[in-house]
C-alpha cells in the first residue's frame, strides 16, 4: 500500500481512528458532552480529510474500495448528515436520563460502515461495508432501553436485517459462480461480449441481490419493517436510518449497477422498475392511512425510494446526476422533518411528540418549528422554493430520458396522492389548536444545538431550492469522476 | 431589472408584512399597501429600453448546468395582466381591511406570495421557471383558502391543490419531454421558450405534449370538465382570496393557452381547436346555467365566472384578431367585475354573516349604495354595452362568427341566461321584502366606496374607450400570432 493509497482512504482512516479514540475515551471516564464532543470532532475531522483525499482521487485503493469523485462527495454528504443527526441527538439524549456516551460510538461506527459501502467495489467490501453499518443501528434503535417500543423495533430490524444479509449472500455466491470473481470491474469484463455470462444463474444471483438491498431500502413489497422500525426508533435515530443509512446502501447499489455492468440487461431493468412502480403507489397509499408522523413519513419514504429508482434507471453520467441530487435534496429534507419531531420531543420524557393530533395548531404556538416542518413537507411534495422541487425535475426527466412511461405515469399519480397526504399534515399544523393537547406539545422545548441544526437545515433546503446551480455544479463534477471501467 | 423588480417586490413586501405584524396589524395592511403601490408605480414608470419585440426583458444564468435560466420578458399582454394584478392586489388588500384579523401578517404574506407568483408566471419565458412560478402561486393560495375560508374550506383548499398540482404534473411531463425532444435534435438542453419554439414535432408527439400543456391550463382556466375545484374554491376562500382566485389565477390559464400552447404547437392546435372551441361553448352555457341554479350568493359568482371564462376559451381557439382583443378585454373586465362582485358579497357576508340568497331580500332600503353598485357590477356581468364585459364578449362573438358561426350562436344563447343569474342575483338580494334579521346593517365604508369607484371607473373606460387598451396589448398579440406560424 503506497503514501497515495493512504491518502485516498484517510476519510475511513480517520474515522476508524476518532472511533477508537471515542470508546476510549468513555472508558476512561464516561461523561455524555466529552463523549458528544470527541464525535463531533472526528466527523469535522474526516470531513476535512475529504480534502486530502481528493488530491489522490480517482484511485482504486486495493481491489476493495474504489475511492472517486462520486465516492468522495457522497461521503461529504453522510458525514454531514451524520453531523446533523448527532447534533440532533445531543439534545435529546440530554433529557432522556440514562447514560449516552456509548451512542456516539455506534453512532461513529454505523457511520464508517456507510463510508466503506460508498467506496466499496467489491462484494467483500459491500458485505463488510454492510454489517458494520447495520449492526451498530440495532444499539441505536434501541437505546432509550425503559419503553418498549425502541426494542419491538430493533428486534424487528434485526431479524429482517439478517434475512436480508442472507439473501444477499447468496446471491453474491449465485454471482461469483457464474462470472469467478467479486470485483465489480472484472464482472463487468466478463460480461464484455453480447449476452455473454447472463445466463439464468446470473440473474437469479442479480435478483437476490437486489432483493437484499431493497430490504435495507425499504423498497415495496419489501417495505414491511419500515413503520414500525421508524416509529420505534428514537426520533433522531429514524433520521439516521432514513437517510445515512438508505444512501450508503442506495450508492453502492448504484456503483454495482454501473461498474458490474447489471444495466443493459433488460430482465434487470424490468425488474428494477417493477420495485419502483410498486414503490411509488404502495408507499404513498399506504402513507394516506396514517395518523402518526413518523409511520407517515415512513411511507412517504417508501415512496421517495420509488422516485429514486426512476432516477437509477437513467443510465450513465445521468443516472448518477440525478441520484445524487435527489439523495442530497431528500436527505436533507428528511432530516429537516425528524428534526422538528426531535426538537418537539426533546425534554418530553420517553414518549415523542408523533400523533397528528399533537400538531394541531403548532403553526400558532410555535411558528418558527411549524415553518420548518411545513417546508420540509413541501419539499417531499416536489413545490417550488424547497430542493424537492428540482429532485422532482430530476427524477422525472431521468424517467423521459429512458421514455419509461409507465414509470412517469406511476411517478405523476404517486406524486398527487402524496401531495394530499402532505397537505393532511399542513392543514392540521394550521388549525387553531385545541386546549389540552398544546400543553404536551409545548413540553418539548428543543436544545439549543438541536434547532440551530435544524435552521441550518432548513436554510440549506430553501437555499438550493430558489438556487440550485452550486450543488448542481458540484454534483456533476463528481458525477463525471466515477471510477468508471 | 425592472423585471426582477417586479417580481421582487411583492415578495419582499410580504416577508416584510409579516414580520411587522408582530409590532400590529396594521403595518403588515400598510407595508402590503405601499408595496403594490410601488409594484404600480414601476410598472408605470414608461418602461424604455425595449428592444425589438419586448418592451423589457432580462436573461439570468439560474441553474446553467440544467440549462434553466432566469428569463424574463414583457410585452403588452404580460403589461396589461401585471397591471391588472397590482389593481386588484390593492383592491384585495383594501378588502381585507377588517375582515381579517387573525394572524394578519401571515395572511399578507400569503396574499403577497401569490401576486408574485402570478406576476411571476405572466413574465417567464423560460419553461422551468415559468412552472417554478405556476407551482409558487399555489402554496399560499392553499394557505389563504385553508387558514382564512369559510365553513368547509379544508374540502374545497385540497380539492383546489390536488385538481391543479395535478394538472401542473402533467404540465412540467410535458415541459420535460418538449426539452428532451429538442435535445435530441440539437444538442442543447434548453427550456427557453423562444428556442424551443422552433422544434420540429412529429404529428402525434405535437397532439400529446399539446394535451400535457393544455389540461394544465384547462383545469386553471376552468374549461367545464375540469371545472369542479372552483365552485368550491371560490365559495370557501375570503374574500381577498376570492378576487385574486378569479381576476388573476384564472387568466394564469388562458395567459397559458395564448402564450405557450398554441405557439408552441400550432398544426395540433388546429386539429384540437374545434373541441376546444366546444368547450368554451359548453362552459359558457353550463356555467351560466348553474350560477341560475345557485342559492349561495358566492356560488353564484363563481359559476358566473366558468361562464365568462368559457369566452376566453372560445376566443383563444378562434385565434384572429377581433377575438383576441375580445379575450384580452375579456381578462381585464371581468378581473374587475367578478372582483368587484366578490368583494360585495364579502361586504354582505360581513353584515349579515350569511351567504345564502333565501335569507336575504329588500336590502336596497338599509344598504343603498351597496346595492346601487351591485347592480352597476352585476349588469356589467351580464354584458351591458358601454362596459367592458361587452367589449370583451362582443369581440369574441364577433371574431368566432367568422370562424365557426354555430360556435357563435350556441355562446350568444349564454349571453341570455347570463342575464337571467344577474338579474335574478339584484331581485332576490335587494328587492322584496326585507328579512327580518334586525337591525339594518350599516352601509358601505368610504373605504370600500373608493375600491368600488376605481373598478367602476375602469369597466367605463374599457367598455367607452377601450381603443388604448388594444394599442397597448396589439404589439403583444402580434408577437403570438407571428411566434404560432398559423395562417
Amino acid at each position: 500500500m503506497s503514501g497515495d493509497d493512504i491518502l485516498a482512504i484517510l476519510p475511513l482512516v480517520v474515522l476508524g481512528a476518532a472511533l477508537s479514540i471515542v470508546v476510549l475515551g468513555i472508558a476512561l471516564r464516561r461523561d455524555h458532552r466529552q463523549a458528544a464532543i470527541l464525535a463531533a470532532v472526528g466527523l469535522v475531522l474526516t470531513f476535512a480529510s475529504l480534502w486530502p483525499a481528493a488530491l489522490a482521487a480517482p484511485r482504486q485503493v486495493t481491489p476493495l474500495f474504489a475511492i472517486d469523485g462520486y465516492a468522495l462527495l457522497l461521503m461529504g454528504l453522510i458525514i454531514a448528515e451524520s453531523f446533523a443527526v448527532l447534533l440532533l441527538a445531543h439534545g435529546y439524549l440530554q433529557h432522556l436520563g440514562s447514560s449516552a456516551d456509548e451512542f456516539y460510538a455506534l453512532l461513529l461506527l454505523t457511520t464508517l460502515g456507510g463510508l466503506a459501502l460508498i467506496a466499496g467495489s467489491h462484494f467483500v467490501s459491500f458485505f463488510l461495508g454492510l454489517e458494520t453499518l447495520t449492526i451498530p443501528l440495532l444499539g441505536l434503535i434501541a437505546y432509550p432501553s425503559d419503553p418498549p417500543l425502541p426494542l419491538e423495533a430493533a428486534i424487528k430490524y434485526l431479524i429482517l436485517a439478517a434475512m436480508s444479509s442472507a439473501l444477499l449472500l447468496f446471491g453474491m455466491a449465485l454471482v461469483y459462480s457464474r462470472l469467478g470473481t467479486m470485483e465489480f470491474a472484472r464482472m463487468a469484463v466478463a460480461q464484455a461480449g453480447e449476452g455473454q455470462g447472463r445466463d439464468l444463474l446470473w440473474i437469479s444471483g442479480v435478483a437476490l441481490i437486489f432483493s437484499g438491498v431493497a430490504f435495507k431500502l425499504s423498497l415495496a413489497p419489501f417495505h414491511l419493517w419500515v413503520a414500525d422500525v421508524y416509529e420505534g426508533a428514537p426520533a433522531p435515530v429514524t433520521g439516521f436510518v432514513a437517510v445515512v443509512s438508505k444512501s450508503a446502501v442506495f450508492a453502492l447499489l448504484l456503483r454495482y449497477f454501473l461498474a458490474a455492468g447489471v444495466f443493459r440487461d433488460p430482465t434487470v431493468d424490468l425488474m428494477v422498475g417493477v420495485f419502483a412502480i410498486a414503490s411509488m403507489l404502495a408507499g404513498n397509499l399506504l402513507a394516506l392511512l396514517q395518523n402518526n408522523v413518523k409511520r407517515l413519513l415512513a411511507y412517504s419514504s417508501v415512496a421517495h425510494l420509488g422516485y429514486l429508482l426512476v432516477a437509477f434507471l437513467a443510465t450513465g453520467a445521468a443516472a448518477v446526476e440525478a441520484v445524487l441530487y435527489y439523495l442530497t435534496a431528500y436527505g436533507v429534507t428528511t432530516l429537516a422533518a425528524f428534526g422538528v419531531v426531535t426538537v418537539l420531543s426533546t425534554g418530553n420524557g420517553s414518549t415523542e411528540i408523533v400523533a397528528l393530533e399533537d400538531y394541531r395548531g403548532l403553526a400558532w404556538r410555535r411558528p418558527w418549528l411549524a415553518g420548518a416542518f411545513i417546508l420540509s413537507l413541501l419539499s417531499l411534495a416536489g413545490l417550488p422554493l424547497t430542493m424537492g422541487f428540482f429532485a422532482k425535475i430530476y427524477a422525472a426527466a431521468a424517467g423521459i430520458h429512458q421514455g419509461a412511461w409507465p414509470l412517469v405515469g406511476a411517478l405523476v399519480v404517486g406524486s398527487v396522492i402524496g401531495l394530499f397526504y402532505y397537505l393532511r399534515v399542513i392543514v392540521v399544523i394550521c388549525m387553531p389548536g385545541t386546549a389540552e393537547i398544546p400543553q404536551r406539545a409545548e413540553a418539548g422545548t428543543g436544545s439549543v444545538l438541536g434547532l440551530a441544526t435544524l435552521a441550518g437545515l432548513t436554510g440549506v433546503l430553501v437555499w438550493l431550492g430558489v438556487y440550485p446551480a452550486p450543488a448542481v455544479g458540484l454534483i456533476r463534477g463528481a458525477a463525471r469522476v466515477i471510477g468508471l471501467p | 431589472m425592472t423585471l426582477v423588480w417586479l417580481v421582487l417586490i411583492p415578495l419582499l413586501g410580504g416577508c416584510l408584512a409579516w414580520l411587522a405584524a408582530r409590532r400590529s396589524p396594521a403595518w403588515a395592511r400598510w407595508i402590503s399597501l405601499v408595496a403594490l403601490f410601488a409594484e404600480l408605480a414601476l410598472l408605470l414608470v414608461p418602461v424604455t429600453g425595449g428592444h425589438g419585440r419586448w418592451l423589457a426583458e432580462v436573461d439570468l444564468p439560474w441553474a446553467p448546468p440544467l440549462g434553466i435560466r432566469f428569463h424574463l420578458a414583457m410585452d403588452g399582454l404580460s403589461f396589461a395582466l401585471i397591471l391588472l394584478t397590482a389593481v386588484l392586489g390593492i383592491l384585495s388588500v383594501l378588502a381585507s381591511w377588517t375582515e381579517i384579523t387573525e394572524k394578519v401578517g401571515f395572511f399578507h404574506f400569503n396574499l403577497l406570495l401569490t401576486l408574485t407568483g402570478v406576476v411571476g408566471v405572466f413574465l417567464a419565458l423560460d419553461l422551468l421557471l415559468f412552472f417554478f412560478f405556476w407551482e409558487l402561486m399555489l402554496i399560499p393560495m392553499y394557505f389563504l383558502i385553508v387558514v382564512w375560508g369559510h365553513e368547509r374550506r379544508v374540502y374545497a383548499a385540497i380539492k383546489f391543490f390536488l385538481f391543479t398540482q395535478g394538472g401542473g404534473l402533467l404540465l412540467l411531463i410535458a415541459i420535460l419531454t418538449l426539452s428532451f425532444l429538442y435535445f435530441r435534435q440539437s444538442h442543447v438542453v434548453t427550456f427557453d421558450y423562444l428556442t424551443l419554439l422552433k422544434i420540429h414535432l412529429s404529428p402525434g408527439t405535437d397532439t400529446l405534449l399539446m394535451l400535457g400543456f393544455f389540461i394544465a391550463f384547462a383545469v386553471k382556466l376552468p374549461a367545464v370538465p375540469f371545472h369542479t375545484w372552483l365552485p368550491d374554491a371560490h365559495t370557501e376562500a375570503p374574500t381577498a382570496g376570492s378576487v385574486v382566485l378569479a381576476g388573476l389565477l384564472l387568466k394564469t390559464g388562458a395567459y397559458g393557452l395564448l402564450r405557450f400552447v398554441i405557439p408552441l404547437f400550432p398544426d395540433a392546435s388546429v386539429h384540437f381547436a374545434p373541441f376546444a372551441m366546444g368547450m368554451g361553448v359548453a362552459g359558457i352555457i353550463y356555467g351560466a346555467t348553474l350560477a341560475f341554479a345557485q342559492t349561495d350568493l358566492k356560488r353564484l359568482v363563481a359559476y358566473s365566472s366558468v361562464s365568462h371564462l368559457g369566452f376566453v376559451l372560445l376566443g383563444i381557439y378562434a385565434w384572429n384578431g377581433l377575438a383576441l382583443q375580445g379575450v384580452v378585454m375579456q381578462m381585464l373586465a371581468h378581473g374587475l367585475s367578478t372582483g368587484a362582485l366578490f368583494i360585495l358579497v364579502g361586504a354582505l357576508q360581513e353584515r349579515l354573516k350569511t351567504r345564502d340568497m333565501g335569507k336575504m331580500g329588500g336590502l336596497w332600503t338599509s344598504m343603498p349604495r351597496l346595492a346601487a353598485i351591485a347592480m352597476f357590477f352585476a349588469v356589467a356581468s351580464l354584458g351591458l354595452p358601454g362596459l367592458g364585459d361587452f367589449v370583451g364578449e362582443f369581440l369574441v362573438l364577433l371574431g368566432t362568427y367568422r370562424i365557426a358561426p354555430a360556435f357563435a350562436a350556441a355562446a350568444a344563447a349564454g349571453l341570455v341566461a347570463s342575464a337571467l343569474y344577474a338579474l335574478l342575483l339584484i331581485q332576490r338580494v335587494f328587492h322584496g321584502p326585507p328579512s327580518g334579521t334586525g337591525g339594518a346593517p350599516p352601509d358601505l365604508a368610504p373605504r370600500h366606496l373608493f375600491v368600488m369607484g376605481i373598478m367602476m371607473a375602469g369597466l367605463v373606460w374599457f367598455g367607452m374607450a377601450p381603443q388604448p387598451v388594444f394599442d397597448a396589448v396589439a404589439p403583444g398579440l402580434d408577437n403570438i400570432t407571428a411566434f404560432a406560424r398559423i395562417p
